[in-house]
């Protein structure tokens, strides 16, 4: 069988809580990554609060999340992370969330690589049946990528965030295993 | 869609942890139906612990991978017994765990109406791939049971079990979900 | 090095190039991480979806574990050791003890693809069998695997176990379904065995 942690250019590998830490504080400060990351109100956080939340997450060996830190292939520099969050066994379906942090590693192919190893991972190991996520409409790098990676737009909801005083829409995206089995 | 908990013989209802105490305790002193259910050394034990331990898994609430379910007769409303279903989510395998207290309705397709509706929860609702059991090589019945429900024995472990100063088989079966579907025999499921 | 089964001067603990030992929790977290990161070894190990650990999280899964080997007692848990340098290699158990009816559950798994095709795994599957069945005086012994482990297979029927039970299609990873194999090692196989 193949190596289901590694890509191209990245491998998914485990979260450490203080490594976490650290990194999640710093790349936090960046606001631009942040509103691209999340709809909540930004805002900064020491790495010790960081890594106390990110213990408490992490304690439970929880069959429904499956989060990983992304590191590079060639050097091993932790990039970001990603997790995958099950939230319904029944209809198998599950939301990935995906976060790189360091500005450098934007629009070069590293988070579709990261996806589409996450995708695997998804269909091949966890064995769900669909895969979905939601973006940013101002968030046009990822939307592309997430297109590349194979996910297909499914709807919008329609001025879902407030930022910079305006309205904007979150965009839902969703793959299926059987188009992602065709399409590999 | 078939009602899913209500069979010919049973219904399955939900009971308060002190209403399932109370019949097992009864259930349990009986010690042929306690070596029928697993291969732990039988005991007796108290309406109090059975009633707690019921309450802790009512604490637990929902869980995606465990379903228990009490029987009742539809003719008298009559607790009878219970099934569990414990799944595999990853692999979409559920473990049944079937046991009747009631000794007079043993050999009358009680069992047989419980594990019917029991495989059709599994498939129709839960949507798994397999379901699985396992039993003691001195429980004929019950294998004459389980393979009319349509199970197929898959193996047996050797000398598993001793109990009566002998060693015993365990044997484990499993039921894919074509080969139900395939029972079904164009029912709507 | 003779090995007579049933004496007591002989070492349950030591073999040729392995030994069994504890867990050193200085040097063991940082060694199992890396396993972990090995989709390949955590796919034959195990049928739980691969996930890699943090040396902090495997620490919390060995404090787990001795905690569940105190309170349970139906557990035995060995680290398998390089006998040179005591070097971390892999790990042995017995687990599901039912002692009532004298049989129990092994697992085995040989860390690193360096280490394997050394013969390391049969030095530990023989000890671990003598543990079972010599001190923990267990009738029978029963491992699972995946059909698609041939080198556990071929180890296992090796060693005179019997294929006993196929759960047909109870796996499912990389896309399609597998068997799960149940295999089954009696005490007195095992002493005909020992003995030839």
């Amino acid at each position: 069988m193949r190596d289901i942690y590694k890509g191209n250019l990245v491998r998914l590998s485990a979260m450490d809580a203080e490594e976490a830490g650290k990194a999640f504080a710093r790349w936090s400060r960046d606001s631009e990554f942040r509103r691209l990351l999340d709809s909540g109100v930004s805002s900064l956080a020491s790495s010790k609060a960081v890594q106390t939340w990110l213990e408490k997450e992490l304690e439970e060996d929880s069959i429904r999340q499956y989060w990983f830190s992304i590191r590079t292939l060639d050097d091993d520099q932790l990039l970001g992370d990603i997790d995958l969050s099950v939230y319904n066994w029944s209809a198998r379906d599950a939301f990935v969330g995906l976060g790189i942090g360091e500005r450098e590693f934007w629009g070069r192919g590293y988070g579709t690589d990261v996806m589409r190893v996450l995708l695997r991972y998804a269909f091949t190991e966890v064995n769900l049946h669909r895969v979905t996520l939601t973006v940013f409409e101002y968030n046009p790098r990822a939307i592309r990528s997430y297109e590349k990676a194979g996910f297909r737009h499914e709807g919008r909801m329609r001025g879902a965030l407030n930022k910079e005083g305006r309205r904007w829409d979150i965009l839902v995206m969703g793959i299926l295993r059987e188009e992602w089995m065709l399409a590999t | 869609m078939r009602n899913l908990f209500r069979g010919e013989l049973v219904r399955l209802t939900a009971e308060d942890p002190e209403v399932r105490a109370k019949i097992e305790v009864h259930w349990q002193r009986d010690s042929e139906y306690r070596r029928f259910l697993d291969a732990e050394p039988a005991m007796v034990v108290s309406e109090k612990w059975l009633k707690d331990w019921f309450e802790k898994r009512t604490e637990e609430g929902f869980s995606p991978s465990r379903y228990v379910f009490s029987a009742r007769t539809l003719a008298e409303d009559k607790l009878i017994g219970f099934f569990s279903l414990w799944v595999d989510l990853v692999h979409r395998e559920a473990w049944v765990g079937i046991g009747i207290g009631e000794r007079e309705v043993w050999g009358k397709g009680y069992g047989t109406d419980m594990m019917k509706l029991c495989l059709r929860y599994a498939f129709s609702e839960l949507n798994v791939h397999r379901v699985s059991l396992g039993l003691m090589d001195y429980n004929p019945r019950a294998l004459r049971s389980y393979e009319k429900a349509g199970f197929r024995l898959e193996g047996r472990t050797r000398g598993d079990v001793q109990r009566a100063a002998r060693r015993h088989d365990s044997l484990w079966m499993g039921i894919l979900r074509e080969e139900w579907l395939a029972m079904q025999d164009g029912e709507k499921v | 090095m003779e090995q007579t089964m049933f004496d007591i001067q002989t070492q349950l603990f030591e073999g040729r190039d392995i030994r069994f030992g504890p867990i050193d929790y200085e040097k063991d977290p940082q060694i199992e991480s890396r396993w972990t990161h090995d989709s390949d070894f955590m796919r034959l190990y195990d049928v739980e979806p691969a996930r890699p650990m943090s040396p902090a999280m495997v620490k919390k899964r060995y404090e787990k574990l001795e905690k569940e080997i105190e309170e349970a007692k139906n557990l035995f848990y060995f680290a398998i050791r390089a006998r040179e340098d005591d070097r971390l290699i892999g790990k042995a158990l017995i687990n599901h003890i039912e002692w009532s009816n004298g049989n129990g559950w092994i697992e085995l798994g040989i860390g690193s693809a360096d280490d394997r095709r050394k013969g390391y795994g049969a030095q530990a599957l023989q000890m671990l069998l003598r543990f079972a069945f010599a001190e923990l005086n267990l009738f029978r012994v029963t491992a699972r695997v995946p059909e698609y482990n041939e080198a556990a297979i071929a180890l296992l029927k090796k060693f005179g176990f019997t294929e006993e039970v196929r759960r047909r299609q109870a796996l499912e990873r990389d896309g399609r379904r597998w068997d799960l194999l149940v295999f089954g090692l009696l005490k007195d196989e095992w002493a005909k065995q020992a003995q030839a």
